[in-house]
């Protein structure tokens, strides 16, 4: 059993979700010949052929739209967004039509809508989105953005299988960045069910996609503090592990949460209103937010080093929340 | 008129003249059936009339196979029926109840029916069907069902940009997808030349490289044929083709609208060419039907209409506890979606899944890979250097496996080496 990749684990999950079923089929830009702008789809063409893994013109609105018919059919397409900012150009497609298919007239469409997410690489305002919350108002999407190559493959096999749309975020500063030893066999991780990454109890930080491994190393100088911090892993923003976050809170009586979304809507947000609403005499401090500043995502390293949380401000954050 | 393609002369039965003759009647009958509860406050939204646009919606869906697949737009009610969806459905649609295909959660033509009449469902954003029905054209192929995908698009709805998305794509994968665009001349109050610099929107079939015609949308012989021909040279491979069919609006966006903006004089013009009266004139005139045949016909239609209205006036609106229910599938107890192969799946599955192509594209690589293991990708790759790749290795034999869904503790796994550049991000690409 040999330690693989963030991207590997996709490239996993996608091969063995072909081969073990034919209604699984690929389309998006240059996941064919190419193997994907990031290599996710290699090797897939040669292995499922032409009518299975489908290069498309740039046009994101008629991936999801063709996806979409596909499903109608029986099919269970699987739609790369090159860059996950483009899925900006589908928006429609997405929220009007698929998401509310099933709702509206009993039309389910179980595809997996995926792509590339977030910053760190110095992509740009343009290549570096993390668009979750774009969706996360929308009934009917299921929402998934994994932080390890277990849950990476785990997750996007159950978001095949799944019977609804699903956004599937692939942070890319993880793709080649982590490594993580996975079983062998066939596993799914379940949507919907978020996992305690460090046990804590002075204060719950949930968090989720490359931040989860940030506020894990904040976790461990906090600790060298005195400060045992919970971490949580969301996984799945939607719909969102309500049980595990309230348990956590509960315990800890104290909530952080780290995400690399800018702030100002972000799901920290929601997740404060939950917590009001459900936890409210649990909570003995403010509910403290680390997030992206408000602004789009800048270029220069020193710049989108400023935008972006770190363990660092984590850590400072944490602490001041300790104090409570 | 010039036709962008030669259409070859087809004779009709008798049966298939008084159908369409038929369908026409009842498209016309259903809507005017609606006017009347609209006006008796029992239609719950908008109404949006096909008046004199009849010969379009049957005379295009009804050259399709049951096995064919159609997306309507607003105005093609007589699509739905001639695929076989009762009157009562869209009475009981507009009238928001809950015996309705929705059960009331939309109205109008909005519903679909996935599993028996294969009808998606309309959606109010113009252009986003093009692309759907494409995929269901690719699926089709796929499952090996040799199905016909047709939707139907307005002179104003051409303009989007999901109209083209969806025909390029539709043509670069040669789907066989069928689609009817309808000139009615106006797009709500702003007239067809105000958006398009084109005598012909067929034209615009040029710019995909596909095949179009161009028909009297009045005359619904000339409609039946023309679909009749694309239908079955979209179903033989020749990929996607546009019908540009010319008719006219003939009252407002929607019952709202009076429509005040159309010039009188063209008005006159089209209500002296309305579809029925012409087409009735010709049949009469080739003696399939006599007066006798058109009073059975009015009878029958009467008594069908008074049924299924009087069906839906009597079905209950949805119970409140509705609203909530229904966002999600909840799994294989709520839909089992298993697809229809018309083809041996085993040639879809390794090994012998590399099938060859069903068409192929001159210089597009040999369905081949070009990459290579580690290749290269946009941003997220950092180059090793050894010592990198040792402290991995090492790294790698000293983290044992772990198990992620019982062991609460920090079990991401995360190579430490690796990941410890995350602190310094700024400095990431080396």
């Amino acid at each position: 059993m040999a330690a693989i990749t963030f991207l590997e684990a996709i490239k996993q999950a996608l091969f063995e979700e072909m081969a073990a079923d034919p209604r699984v089929v690929l389309i998006g830009e240059d996941v064919g010949v190419y193997g994907g702008a990031f290599k996710t789809s290699e090797g897939l063409l040669e292995k499922f052929g032409w009518e299975r893994v489908v290069d498309t013109p740039i046009s994101e609105s008629a991936i999801i739209g063709a996806a979409c018919g596909m499903s109608y059919l029986g099919l269970r397409p699987v739609a790369e967004m090159q860059f996950i900012d483009f899925i900006a150009c589908c928006f429609n497609q997405l929220t009007n039509f698929v998401a509310k298919g099933h709702y509206l007239w009993n039309a389910p469409a179980p595809i997996v809508v995926r792509g590339p997410s977030g910053g760190g690489v110095h992509g740009g305002p343009f290549h570096s989105a993390n668009p979750e919350m774009y969706f996360l108002h929308t009934p009917g999407l299921k929402i998934v953005y994994p932080s390890t190559p277990y849950d990476a493959k785990g997750l996007l096999k159950a978001s095949i299988r799944d019977n609804n749309p699903v956004l599937f975020f692939e942070h890319k500063f993880l793709y080649r960045r982590i490594k993580e030893e996975i079983p062998s066999d066939d596993y799914i991780v379940p949507l919907g069910k978020a996992v305690v990454r460090r046990e804590g109890k002075h204060l719950t930080i949930l968090s989720y996609a490359a931040m989860m491994h940030t506020s894990l190393e904040a976790a461990a100088a906090l600790a060298k503090e005195g400060i045992e911090a919970e971490v949580i892993d969301l996984r799945t923003l939607l719909p969102l592990d309500e049980e595990t976050m309230l348990q956590s809170v509960k315990k800890t009586n104290k909530c952080l949460v780290v995400h690399e979304d800018t702030k100002t809507g972000g799901i920290a947000g929601e997740i404060a209103a939950i917590l009001a609403e459900k936890a409210f005499h649990d909570m003995d401090g403010p509910l403290v937010r680390v997030t992206s500043l408000d602004t789009p995502v800048p270029y220069a390293p020193t710049l989108e080093e400023a935008f972006l949380p770190n363990a660092k401000k984590v850590f400072a954050a944490a602490k001041e929340l300790a104090r409570f | 008129m010039p036709a962008t393609e030669t259409r070859a002369k087809t004779r009709l039965s008798r049966q298939q003249y008084l159908d369409l003759y038929y369908y026409m009647r009842l498209n016309r009958e259903v809507e005017e059936t609606m006017t009347k509860l609209f006006r008796q406050n029992k239609i719950v939204g908008g109404l949006y009339s096909s008046l004199g646009q009849e010969a379009i919606s049957v005379g295009t869906a009804y050259a399709l196979e049951k096995r064919d697949w159609i997306a309507p737009m607003i105005r093609n009610i007589g699509a739905l029926l001639v695929k076989g969806v009762p009157p009562r459905d869209i009475f009981t649609q507009h009238m928001a109840k809950y015996t309705s295909p929705t059960k009331g959660k939309d109205g109008t033509s909005h519903f679909g029916d996935l599993d028996n009449l294969h009808i998606i469902s309309p959606i109010s954003m113009l252009g986003d069907l093009i692309p759907v029905m494409t995929g269901v054209a690719m699926a089709g192929r796929y499952l090996g069902q040799k199905i016909v995908a047709m939707t139907w698009i307005g002179d104003g709805g051409s303009s989007t940009g999901v109209f083209h998305e969806g025909l390029n794509l539709a043509a670069s994968q040669k789907a066989a997808l069928v689609l009817i665009l309808e000139n009615n001349l106006w797009a709500y109050s702003t007239p067809v030349r105000r958006q398009v610099p084109l005598e012909n929107l067929a034209d615009r079939a040029k710019a995909y490289g596909i095949s179009s015609y161009i028909v009297d949308g009045n005359d619904a012989v000339a409609v039946y044929t023309t679909a009749k021909e694309a239908v079955e040279r979209a179903r033989a491979g020749e990929g996607p083709i546009l019908i540009e069919a010319k008719t006219f609006r003939r009252r407002g966006h929607a019952q709202h609208d009076p429509a005040e903006y159309v010039p009188q004089e063209q008005r006159e013009f089209w209500e002296k060419r309305d579809p029925i009266t012409l087409y009735e004139k010709f049949l009469m005139d080739e003696k399939l039907l006599d007066a006798k045949g058109k009073k059975e016909m009015e009878d029958k239609l009467a008594a069908l209409l008074d049924k299924e209205r009087e069906f839906a006036e009597h079905s209950p609106m949805p119970p409140p506890e509705l609203a909530s229910e229904g966002v999600y599938c909840t799994g294989p107890e709520c839909h089992d979606l298993q697809p229809r192969w018309e083809r041996d799946v085993t040639e879809l599955l390794p090994p012998k899944s590399s099938v060859e192509p069903v068409w192929t594209v001159e210089g597009f690589g040999r369905g081949k890979s070009s990459s290579r293991e580690n290749a290269p990708i946009h941003f997220g790759d950092t180059p090793q250097t050894s010592e990198q790749v040792e402290a991995e290795k090492s790294a790698a034999r000293a983290s044992a496996p772990v198990k992620r869904e019982t062991k609460p503790a920090a079990k991401a796994a995360v190579e430490k080496k690796a990941f410890a550049k995350s602190t310094a991000r700024g400095k990431a690409r080396s």
